[in-house]
């Protein structure tokens, strides 16, 4: 369908962007890659009068590293994410998930900050973030704000955002030699949203021993899901496959996935089960998988 | 609201200048503005890839880019890309292995392939067809498509040498 009549209008800076906010209050939205917003659009499903477009601000652009934290701009396309040496060094979670989402012409649009604004509970990103230990960096004319990404999903397409917030940039902390992370995701088809997918990322010290495991799902709630119970059942223990059997049972108090056009929740556990397999035998002792 | 937003932008290397309503996405102002009508509108909402075009080097949902947001930009179609004879062997290799896909959605098609020639010179057969993924509907197998970008890709590399 084509899109209904709306206005458009272009903010090169955050002060601009500031005062066509408060000129058109909430009949505005925020345009970054289009990707969602404009397909959502199309089927009318959204309503702005007009969409300001925030891809010229030069504030919310950029990937560095600083005090060993790496900072990526909200302005940063999924395709820029799968390719920067930065990220593949200091946060390769996100430079593994980078392909998964959708297809390259859309990658080379598809921005983090809306991918995270957005909160699809199928999206690869917000589980990643959370996954990472990641703060979300909100800014609105009232300054500057960090939300911890667990903290910053509160629901089914919701956010911690204020209504005049908007996301300047992701920051995550360091890795360390230990770290090890994974994304994986069952999908009818290769770009399609995940049926249930897995970010995690855990250290594994000298002994095999799993410290601060983080298992976070996405496509079975309604945002990410950090499994508490998986990763306490992980935590301290030399990962060896009964470690990994343990963690499969506990997920059964850590998920309650809702029944959607994939399938029914018992379908969504089994699949985190094989999904939590699947993540962490590579990362099993070469004794362990020879038994 | 709905008053008109003035660009200026290259397609297939002219300077265009139009005014254009908010509304517009690229592929109407294509094909309706410009008269290019090789790109096509499919579904208009980002899963069939016909409408695939390059806008500053990189391919795009042409329905899912505002033609309002290009000013400044350098866009891509099949025309120019025709033109220019930068994918003369690909489309000769279409034609020779029977790479058809219907005509909506084949310049799209051979807009994504092209992207493959120039970024992944080394594709392999699972990554050629991981790369079309975005132009798939349901009408057949692409088994000659993936050969016509294969061959394509194996020639350039011979010829390299
Ligand atoms: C066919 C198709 C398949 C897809 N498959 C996947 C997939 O498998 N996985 C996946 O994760 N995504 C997928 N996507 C979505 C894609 O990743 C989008 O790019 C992403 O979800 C939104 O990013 P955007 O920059 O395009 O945001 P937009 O569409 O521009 O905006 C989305 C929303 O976020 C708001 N917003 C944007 N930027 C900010 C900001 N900085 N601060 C506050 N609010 C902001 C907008 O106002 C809007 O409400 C798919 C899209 C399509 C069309
Ligand atoms: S018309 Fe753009 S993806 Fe279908
Ligand atoms: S719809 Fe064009 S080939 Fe299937």
């Amino acid at each position: 369908m084509k899109w209904p009549a709306i206005g458009y209008a272009r903010a090169t800076s955050l002060d601009e962007l500031w005062r066509l906010q408060a000129e058109h209050g909430a009949a505005a939205q925020l345009l970054a890659g289009g990707q969602t917003l404009l397909a959502t659009l199309a089927f009318r499903l959204s309503d702005p009068k007009i969409l300001l477009d925030i891809t010229r601000i030069a504030a919310l652009r950029g990937i560095a590293v600083q005090d060993g934290v790496l900072r990526i701009g909200a302005l940063t396309r999924h395709a820029e994410l799968g390719r920067d040496p930065l990220v593949a060094q200091h946060a390769p979670l996100l430079a593994e998930a980078a392909p998964l989402i959708a297809h390259p012409a859309i990658r080379n649009r598809g921005t983090i900050g809306g991918s995270l604004a957005y909160a699809d509970p199928a999206a690869e990103l917000p589980a990643c973030v959370v996954a990472l230990g990641a703060t979300i960096v909100a800014v609105s004319p009232r300054g500057e704000r960090r939300v911890p990404a667990e903290a910053f999903f509160t629901g089914l397409l919701q956010t911690a955002l204020a209504p005049d917030e908007i996301i300047a940039a992701v920051e995550i902390p360091g890795t360390q030699p230990t770290t090890r992370s994974r994304i994986i995701e069952v999908a009818r088809r290769s770009g399609d949203y995940a049926m249930a997918g897995l970010a995690a990322r855990l250290s594994l010290n000298a002994e095999g021993r799993v410290t601060s495991p983080r298992l976070v799902f996405f496509g079975v709630g309604s945002g990410p899901v950090l499994a508490a119970r998986a990763g306490a059942a992980l935590d301290g223990w030399v990962l060896d496959s009964a470690a990994i059997a343990a963690a499969q049972a506990a997920l059964a108090e850590d998920l309650d996935p809702p029944a959607d056009m994939h399938g029914p929740p018992e379908m969504k556990r089994h699949l985190a089960r094989v999904l939590t397999f699947r993540a962490l035998s590579p990362l099993l002792r070469a004794s362990e998988v020879a038994e | 609201m709905s008053a008109r937003i003035d660009i200026t932008l290259m397609v297939n290397g002219e300077r265009v200048s139009r005014s254009v309503e908010a509304r517009r996405h690229l592929i109407d102002f294509l094909r309706l503005d410009l008269g290019l009508t090789g790109s096509h509108a499919g579904c208009e909402h980002g899963v069939c890839g016909a409408c695939t075009v390059r806008v500053d080097g990189e391919i795009v949902r042409g329905c899912l880019v505002l033609a309002a947001s290009l000013d400044g930009a350098e866009v891509t179609t099949i025309e120019g890309l025709t033109d220019s004879a930068e994918v003369a062997d690909l489309q000769d290799a279409f034609v020779a292995c029977n790479a058809a896909q219907c005509g909506f959605c084949s310049p799209g098609m051979v807009m994504a392939a092209a992207d493959i020639l120039r970024h992944h010179p080394t594709a392999t057969r699972e990554e050629i067809r991981e790369h079309l993924s975005g132009n798939y509907c349901r009408c057949t197998g692409y088994q000659a498509i993936v050969d016509a970008v294969e061959q394509t890709l194996a020639t350039r590399r011979e010829d390299r040498r």
